[in-house]
C-alpha cells in the first residue's frame, strides 16, 4: 500500500491530473508504476500495442519517426510535466511514433490495458479521462500544424512568410536598374 | 498661401531626413546561410548615433535601393552600429557581397523602441522566432547590462532547425548564467539535437516567470506572435504588458510614404514596437 | 483699402500681369484634350470661356454653354477637373538625391528644387481645404517635407468661390465649400448675369492685398457682395450628394462588413481615385543607376494603396483582395487619417467619383455600410 500512497500523490502532482477529481486518480493510481529509463532507450516503439503511455516527471522524451535510409527526425520533445502517448485511446492501439528518452528520464507509466477496461466499467470516470486527453491531443495538433507552417522558413520555401522587421527587404524584386 | 516672399531661402531648420548618411563596413559576419552581420561606422564623423533597443536604420547599398534593419547589436556601444540581415531581395542580397571597407548609406535610427525602462521591476519575458531575435539582441543587452533592475528573465527562443539558431554562442552563454532562464526550441531535427523540439509558445509553459508581473516582447513571424499573445493570456499576461514588433513595407521611416499602414498606425513612426492593447483589435483584421 | 473689391472680367489681365511682375509663375485652368486641366497661364485668355462640366459617376464632359445664356461669358462656371495644385506642391515624380560613385566610394549629391514661385489661380474652396491637408501631411507632423514647404511658402492663392455645383460634388457636407474661409491670398467669387460680368475679389492676405494695389478696382456694393452670396448658396444647394457625418465611426467600427466585398466586384484596382484625389499623398522611393554604374538617383513618385506591390513585404502583399485595398484606402480617407493628422482625408470635391471607371461612390459605400448597419445589428442588443 506505501507504494500506491506514493503513486498517488505523485498523480496528484502531475499537471495532468492536478484538476482530476480524487475519485479519478484513486481509480487510476491502480495502474500507475514508477519507471526510470536511461539516455536513448525507448519508452514507445512505433508498430508496438499501445498498452501503456507515460506521464513524464524529470527529463525529456523525444517524440522522433524513423525511415530508412535517414536519420530518425524529431517531431518533438516532451518535458516535465507532459503526457507521453494516446495511442492507446484509439483502436487498433497501435503505437505511432517512438519515443525516446533524452538524457534520464522519470515518468509514471500507466498500464493502458488496465485503464481502458476501468474506463469501460465507469464511463464518468471515461468522460473525464477523455475529456483531459483530447485537450492534449488539440493542443498537439495546434502545434503540429503550426511546425508544418514552417514559419521561420525561407520565404518561399513553403509559406510567404517572414520573421521579423529585420533583414527583409521591404519592395518586390524588380527586373530593372530600379532596385527593391 | 503666401508666408513670404518668392524666392524664399532654405530653411535650415527643416532636416532632409531622405539623404542618407555614409557609413563604412567595418566588418561582415556570416551568421547562418543567408544570415549575415554587418558592423558599420560613421565616414563623415559628427556625433554617434545613439539608438533605444527596437529601433531599426534604413540602409542603401549604392543604386540598388534601401531597406529597413533593425539594430542588433549593443545600444551601450553604438560604434559601431550592428545590424544583422537576411539576404531575402534585391537590396538584402547586394548587402551580403559587401566586405569590410565598402560604403553603404544610412538613416535613422527610426521607430518605437523596446519598453527597457517601463519593464524594470518586473519579470521579463523575451520571446523571438527565426531572426527574430536580432531586434530583441539589444534589448537583452541592456538587460544584462543592469540585470538588477529587473526581475527574473526569460528568453524563450524558436527555430527551424538547430543550423539556424542565431547568435548560438550568445545563445549558450546566456544560458549558463543563473539569472537567466534560455530554453531554445526547434521545428524539426536529428536526433543528435538533444534541446527541444516543438512550437516556440510551447516554451511558455517552462514557467520561471510570475505572468501578472511580467512584460512579454515578441519579435517574429507575426503567426508566432499571434499564437504567442494567446499563450501569454492564457497565463495571465495582460495585453497591456505584451509589447510586439511588426514588419510593413516600409520606404521612407517618415510617416511620409504611407505603405507601412496598419490601421491608423505608421509601423515605421508610431511601430514597429506596439503595445500590444493599442493594437489588439487590429491584429485579428485580416489583411488590413 | 476695404476687404472687398470689384474687378472687371478685363482685370483678370491685370492681376496675371501683377502676379508675373512680383515673380509668380501663375497656373490656372485650361482647356486641354477634352478637360480642365491646371497649367501654365501666359494671358488671361488662356482660361476656359463659356465651358461647362457635366460630371457623374465614371462620366466627365466638357460642354460649351448656350450662346444665348449669360453661361457663355462665364469663366468659373465648371467644377473641378481630374487635376488638382496638389501636382505642384507635392509632383507626381521628383528627385531626392543623387550619388556619385568616388574613389572612397560613392558621394551624396543633395537634390536642388528649382520649382518656381506659383500662383494659383482658381483654385477651389474643396482645393483650399485639400492643401491644408496636406500641410498636416507634409509639414506639421515630426518631420517636414523640405520641397514641400518650400514650394507651398512660396505659392500665391487665388482662390475661386464656387457658383455652380459639379455633379459629384459634396463639399458643402464635408464643411469645405462651397464658399473659402481662410487660406488664400486672394479670393474671386464670378458674377454673371445678363448684362453684367465682374469679380468680387476678397483680401486673405497681406501678400494679396499688395497685389492688389496693381490691379484696377473698386470697392464692392452690398448689393454686389450679397449677390455673391446668394450665387454660392445656389452652388450649395445644387449638390445632390452627401457624405454621412459619422462617416469615421461608421468605416472604424465595420471592417468586416460584406458590402466590401460588393464593392470590390466592381472595383477595378485601377488606382485613378488616389491620383486624382487631391489629398492622396502616399509616394514609393525608386533608385536607379545609370548604365555604367557610375551615377545613381533617388526619386519619389506617386504611389497608390489600390497597387498590390503597396503593401509588399518580402513573400507577398499584406493586402492581397481588392476587398482589402479598397478598405483601406476609404477607411484612411475618412476615418484613420483622423488619428493621423486630427482631419478627414476627405475634401468632398468628388473626384474619386467622376474618374472612378465604373462610377464607385465613396458618399453611396458609406451610406450602404450605414443602412446595413442599421437594419443588421451586430450583436443581440
Amino acid at each position: 500500500m506505501t507504494q500506491i500512497e506514493g503513486l498517488e500523490r505523485l498523480l496528484a502532482e502531475h499537471p495532468f491530473f492536478r484538476d482530476m477529481s480524487q475519485r479519478a486518480r484513486d481509480l487510476i493510481a491502480g495502474c500507475a508504476a514508477n519507471r526510470v529509463f536511461h539516455d536513448g532507450e525507448r519508452l514507445l516503439r512505433e508498430g508496438d500495442q499501445a498498452d501503456v503511455f507515460y506521464l513524464v516527471r524529470h527529463g525529456a522524451v523525444a517524440v522522433e519517426v524513423q525511415a530508412p535510409g535517414r536519420k530518425p527526425l524529431v517531431l518533438e520533445t516532451l518535458g516535465d510535466g507532459e503526457v507521453l502517448g494516446w495511442s492507446w485511446l484509439v483502436p487498433p492501439y497501435r503505437v505511432q511514433f517512438d519515443g525516446r528518452a533524452v538524457g534520464l528520464v522519470r515518468a509514471l507509466a500507466m498500464d493502458a490495458k488496465c485503464l481502458r477496461g476501468k474506463c469501460a466499467k465507469d464511463p464518468a470516470l471515461g468522460y473525464e479521462f477523455l475529456s483531459h486527453f483530447v485537450g492534449v491531443m488539440a493542443e498537439r495538433l495546434t502545434a503540429a500544424r503550426l511546425q508544418m507552417l514552417d514559419i521561420y522558413g525561407h520565404p518561399g520555401d513553403y509559406m510567404e512568410m517572414s520573421q521579423g522587421l529585420t533583414g527583409e527587404d521591404s519592395a518586390p524584386a524588380k527586373p530593372s536598374p530600379t532596385g527593391g | 498661401m503666401t508666408q513670404a516672399a518668392p524666392g524664399l531661402a532654405w530653411n535650415p531648420m527643416i532636416a532632409d531626413a531622405m539623404l542618407p548618411a555614409r557609413y563604412r563596413v567595418d566588418a561582415i559576419r556570416r551568421e547562418l546561410t543567408g544570415v549575415f552581420t554587418l558592423a558599420l561606422v560613421p565616414v563623415d564623423g559628427g556625433d554617434a548615433l545613439t539608438f533605444a533597443p527596437g529601433q531599426y536604420n534604413m540602409l542603401y547599398q549604392f543604386g540598388v535601393g534601401e531597406v529597413p534593419i533593425s539594430l542588433s547589436g549593443d545600444p551601450a556601444c553604438p560604434r559601431p552600429l550592428v545590424h544583422t540581415i537576411r539576404a531575402v531581395g534585391t537590396v538584402t542580397n547586394a548587402l551580403q557581397h559587401l566586405a569590410s571597407g565598402h560604403m553603404v548609406g544610412l538613416r535613422g535610427p527610426f521607430g518605437t523602441h523596446w519598453p527597457a525602462e517601463a519593464a524594470q521591476g518586473a519579470d521579463l519575458v523575451i520571446m523571438a522566432g527565426g531572426i527574430g531575435l536580432a531586434p530583441l539582441r539589444p534589448l537583452i543587452y541592456q538587460v544584462l547590462a543592469n540585470r538588477k533592475r529587473y526581475g527574473a528573465v526569460c528568453i524563450f527562443y524558436g527555430a527551424r532547425t538547430p543550423d539556424e539558431i542565431l547568435y548560438r554562442d550568445e545563445l549558450e552563454q546566456w544560458r549558463s548564467r543563473f539569472d537567466l532562464t534560455v530554453e531554445v526550441t526547434v521545428d524539426r531535427a536529428g536526433p543528435d539535437w538533444l534541446g527541444r523540439v516543438g512550437v516556440v509558445t510551447r516554451l511558455l509553459a517552462a514557467k520561471g516567470f510570475s505572468p501578472p508581473d511580467t512584460i512579454a516582447c515578441l519579435c517574429g513571424p507575426e503567426i508566432m506572435m499571434r499564437y504567442a499573445v494567446l499563450a501569454l493570456r492564457d497565463q495571465g499576461v495582460g495585453p497591456e504588458r505584451i509589447y510586439v514588433s511588426l514588419e510593413r513595407n516600409m520606404q521612407c521611416g517618415l510617416g511620409f510614404c504611407g505603405h507601412c499602414q496598419f490601421g491608423a498606425s505608421f509601423v515605421c513612426r508610431d511601430g514597429p514596437v506596439f503595445r500590444f492593447d493599442g493594437i489588439a483589435k487590429r491584429f485579428d483584421i485580416r489583411e488590413i | 483699402m476695404p476687404d472687398t473689391l470689384l474687378i472687371s472680367t478685363e482685370a483678370l489681365q491685370g492681376l496675371l500681369d501683377a502676379l508675373i511682375a512680383k515673380g509668380y509663375q501663375p497656373v490656372g485652368p485650361r482647356l486641354e484634350r477634352g478637360a480642365i486641366v491646371y497649367e501654365t497661364l501666359s494671358a488671361a485668355s488662356d482660361l476656359p470661356r463659356g465651358y461647362l462640366d457635366e460630371q457623374g459617376g465614371g462620366h466627365y464632359r466638357l460642354s460649351k454653354a448656350d450662346p444665348s445664356s449669360p453661361e457663355t461669358a462665364g469663366i468659373f462656371r465648371y467644377a473641378v477637373g481630374p487635376q488638382s495644385w496638389k501636382g505642384f506642391l507635392f509632383p507626381s515624380r521628383q528627385s531626392l538625391w543623387r550619388a556619385r560613385r568616388t574613389e572612397t566610394g560613392f558621394a551624396f549629391e543633395p537634390e536642388t528644387d528649382d520649382a518656381p514661385a506659383y500662383a494659383f489661380l482658381g483654385a477651389r474652396p474643396c482645393e483650399l481645404a485639400a492643401m491644408r491637408i496636406q500641410d498636416r501631411v507634409f509639414q506639421e507632423g515630426p518631420y517636414v517635407d523640405r520641397g514641400y514647404a518650400e514650394r507651398r511658402a512660396r505659392a500665391f492663392v487665388v482662390a475661386v468661390n464656387c457658383t455652380r455645383a459639379g455633379g459629384t460634388c459634396f463639399c458643402a457636407s464635408m464643411g469645405t465649400g462651397p464658399r473659402a474661409e481662410d487660406g488664400f491670398d486672394l479670393c474671386l467669387t464670378e458674377l454673371l448675369d445678363a448684362d453684367d460680368h465682374a469679380f468680387l475679389v476678397e483680401i486673405g492676405s497681406a501678400s494679396g492685398r499688395a497685389l492688389m494695389e496693381l490691379v484696377r478696382h473698386r470697392t464692392a456694393t452690398p448689393e454686389e457682395i450679397e449677390r455673391g452670396r446668394r450665387a454660392i448658396t445656389d452652388a450649395a444647394e445644387q449638390m445632390g450628394r452627401r457624405m454621412p457625418p459619422d462617416a469615421a465611426a461608421i468605416l472604424a467600427s465595420n471592417p468586416e462588413h460584406p458590402r466590401w466585398d460588393q464593392v470590390a466586384q466592381r472595383c477595378l484596382s485601377c488606382a485613378n481615385c488616389t491620383l486624382v484625389c487631391p489629398t492622396c499623398f502616399c509616394s514609393r522611393v525608386e533608385d536607379t543607376t545609370s548604365l555604367d554604374g557610375v551615377e545613381a538617383a533617388r526619386h519619389r513618385q506617386w504611389d497608390s494603396c489600390f497597387t498590390l506591390d503597396f503593401s509588399y513585404i518580402h513573400g507577398g502583399p499584406v493586402r492581397r483582395e481588392t476587398a482589402a485595398r479598397y478598405r483601406h484606402w476609404i477607411t484612411h480617407k475618412l476615418s484613420t487619417w483622423h488619428a493621423q493628422f486630427g482631419t478627414s482625408g476627405c475634401t468632398g470635391c468628388g473626384r474619386c467619383i467622376t474618374w472612378c471607371p465604373v462610377g464607385i461612390d465613396i458618399t453611396e459605400e458609406v451610406a450602404a455600410i450605414q443602412a446595413t448597419e442599421r437594419a443588421e445589428p451586430l450583436g443581440d442588443e
